[in-house]
């Protein structure tokens, strides 16, 4: 009894013969192939890793943000509110935030004003993230003037330069003191932008959602995991984009594969015609070209995914950011922080390597159960 | 011995082109001879011998070998069959381009799976045995005629089967190299193997090696 792996050890060398024979055709496959995996492989590591800077980012962020409405509207909330809250059981903290956004006509882009919860800069100063500090050319020292709501210019020194772990959510941000930031908006001492709240115990934020929903009949809270769900629909909208748009070089590869595997020369038939005549069996014929379509899949999908990861962990995936990060004016200088997603690459795998592999099975499969002599003729 | 019985086939059974290429044959061969199948071109050797290979299956009639029947076996038994039993010789050698001739020559004992040493050893064995051996890493495209066939013949013994069948072996031989092919036939035959040619050319069914001849015509047998 013939050993089954010293068998297919003959088969896989084999395989790898007949490759070396062809080595134009299947070298030019590979890169297509190659390409193709490393593209989509891309958009998928890319987004996935947007998603988790989201996720790493809006970690620290507060579980509840309460909002007031106004004929649907985002307004001001009144500092009132604050100890109405504190009175709820299983709320643990609340505080009042100031933020709002500024367009510079400059630059032509917004920017995100902010007053931190701790730490917040002296009052005349000011720091700014690093898209900012880019565009407008600032280092730490320089006077930055905007126009206030008054419609007077309001200058502030910069006093800082925001060095977070992740540049993506604080490019354009601008964070100041609450005595500026009133002065700047022309908002009363008395109101903030919304209120943020801790809850005591994390499995009961959905408890205290519906009862500021009935205390508060004109605010809506946001819980945190609703900002990350949106994040991740953001995210995965815009990789469907990107994938749309790549369909068309997916579709010629498929074709490509496709008259690949489909089209068997005429050389080829005869070779497993002489197979089949010298005694191999169907099976036999079946496992070495599923090894050679193996081998060439696999090959492309590792270089692919090697490929892809290089470029968008180290070549900061100069092909797809614009569109997966967003339209904006101040991009963020963004490194992603490499990470593979098992799921992801497992569908990347069975969407590339599989239907590759049963494209080449099957004609093969067609010709190697006729008889040798009729395969021949 | 191999006993064919009303044995027929036809190919494009039912379309316009239908054609029968051999019809109604009964014959049997005797173990260890050198039997010669001569007829000329469209005579159905081919397709006999491909029947008695188990390279094609036959639309009528049965094949026996030793009384047990080789037609209509399952897929897996037939390809076991052509492996072990029987070593076919093409008429245009159908040696597999791009690979050297040791590796054509170990191919049909790849699905056995022999230690790879023990089958090279057999394999360079073979090769020197027919004046190959310094050839053994060429690849087989740039082997002349005889040196395609030698090889050819090594690549059939290889798993070393009772039964060697080869299609008109010295269509694309001259005379020297046909003589030296019918020396090595009488060489197998003397080793106590079994031997069908096919050939229209009087160099071989004229030799003193060949034990029986067959005539065929027009895909029957012909009296002889």
């Amino acid at each position: 009894m013939p050993s089954a792996f010293q068998r297919q050890r003959y088969l896989i060398d084999y395989s790898l013969m007949a490759l070396g024979r062809r080595p134009g055709k299947h070298l030019g496959l590979l890169a297509v192939y190659t390409l193709i995996v490393a593209v989509l492989a891309s958009v998928m590591l890319f987004s996935e890793s947007l998603r988790g800077e989201a996720r790493l980012l809006l970690a620290g962020a507060p579980e509840v943000v309460l909002q007031r409405l106004e004929a649907g509207r985002h307004a001001l909330m009144p500092a009132s509110y604050l100890a109405r809250i504190e009175g709820l059981r299983g709320v643990s903290g609340v505080r009042g935030r100031l933020w709002g956004y500024h367009y510079d006509p400059f630059i032509g882009a917004n920017y995100t004003l902010m007053v931190p919860p701790s730490d917040a800069p002296l009052p005349g100063t000011l720091a700014i993230g690093a898209g900012l500090a880019r565009s407008r050319g600032l280092e730490v020292g320089d006077l930055l003037s905007l126009r206030a709501a008054n419609g007077e210019p309001y200058g502030l020194k910069v006093a800082a330069r925001l060095d977070t772990e992740s540049e993506l959510l604080s490019t354009d941000l601008v964070l100041l003191s609450e005595q500026d930031f009133r002065a700047f908006f022309g908002i009363p001492a008395d109101h903030y932008t919304d209120l943020v709240l801790q809850v005591r115990n994390p499995r009961e934020v959905h408890t205290v959602k519906e009862k500021l929903n009935l205390v508060f009949p004109d605010s809506r809270p946001i819980l945190r995991e609703e900002v990350l769900r949106t994040y991740d629909a953001v995210f995965g909208w815009r990789q469907g984009v990107v994938f749309v748009i790549l369909l068309g070089s997916v579709l010629a590869f498929v074709i490509l594969a496709w008259d690949k595997a489909s089209g068997l020369s005429a050389e080829e038939r005869r070779e497993i015609g002489v197979l089949k005549a010298v005694g191999w069996e169907t099976a036999d014929i079946m496992r070495m070209k599923f090894w050679e379509g193996a081998v060439i899949s696999l090959s492309a999908f590792l270089l692919g995914y090697l490929l892809a990861y290089l470029h968008v962990f180290h070549a900061g995936a100069v092909l797809f950011a614009p569109v997966l990060k967003g339209w904006a004016v101040l991009y963020p200088d963004f490194a992603p922080l490499p990470s593979v997603d098992g799921l992801q690459l497992a569908t990347l795998f069975f969407f590339t390597v599989f239907p590759y592999t049963l494209a080449t099975i099957v004609p093969i499969w067609r010709v190697a159960t006729r008889d040798p002599d009729a395969v021949m003729r | 011995m191999i006993e064919l019985r009303g044995v027929g086939k036809v190919f494009n059974q039912g379309r316009h082109n239908q054609q029968w290429a051999v019809r109604d044959v009964s014959l049997r061969i005797e173990t260890g001879q050198l039997t010669c199948l001569r007829g000329p071109s469209g005579s159905g050797k081919t397709t006999l011998l491909a029947l008695i290979g188990c390279l094609a299956r036959p639309t009528l009639g049965r094949i026996l070998r030793d009384g047990e029947p080789l037609s209509g076996l399952p897929e897996r038994f037939m390809a076991e069959l052509r492996r072990r039993t029987f070593g076919f010789v093409f008429q245009r050698f159908n040696l597999i381009r791009g690979l050297s001739v040791l590796d054509n020559v170990m191919l049909p004992a790849y699905p056995e799976a022999p230690a790879h040493e023990e089958l090279r050893e057999r394999a360079l064995g073979l090769l020197r045995r027919f004046g190959l051996g310094n050839l053994a890493g060429q690849r087989v495209e740039w082997l002349s005629g005889g040196e395609a066939q030698r090889t050819a013949i090594c690549r059939a013994l290889i798993n070393r089967p009772a039964v060697l069948i080869a299609d008109e072996p010295t269509a694309n031989l001259d005379s020297r190299l046909s003589a030296e092919f019918m020396g090595i036939a009488a060489e197998l035959v003397a080793s106590g193997k079994t031997l069908i040619v096919s050939s229209h050319d009087p160099r071989v069914y004229e030799s003193p090696a060949v034990q029986r001849l067959v005539g065929l015509r027009d895909g029957r047998l012909e009296e002889a």
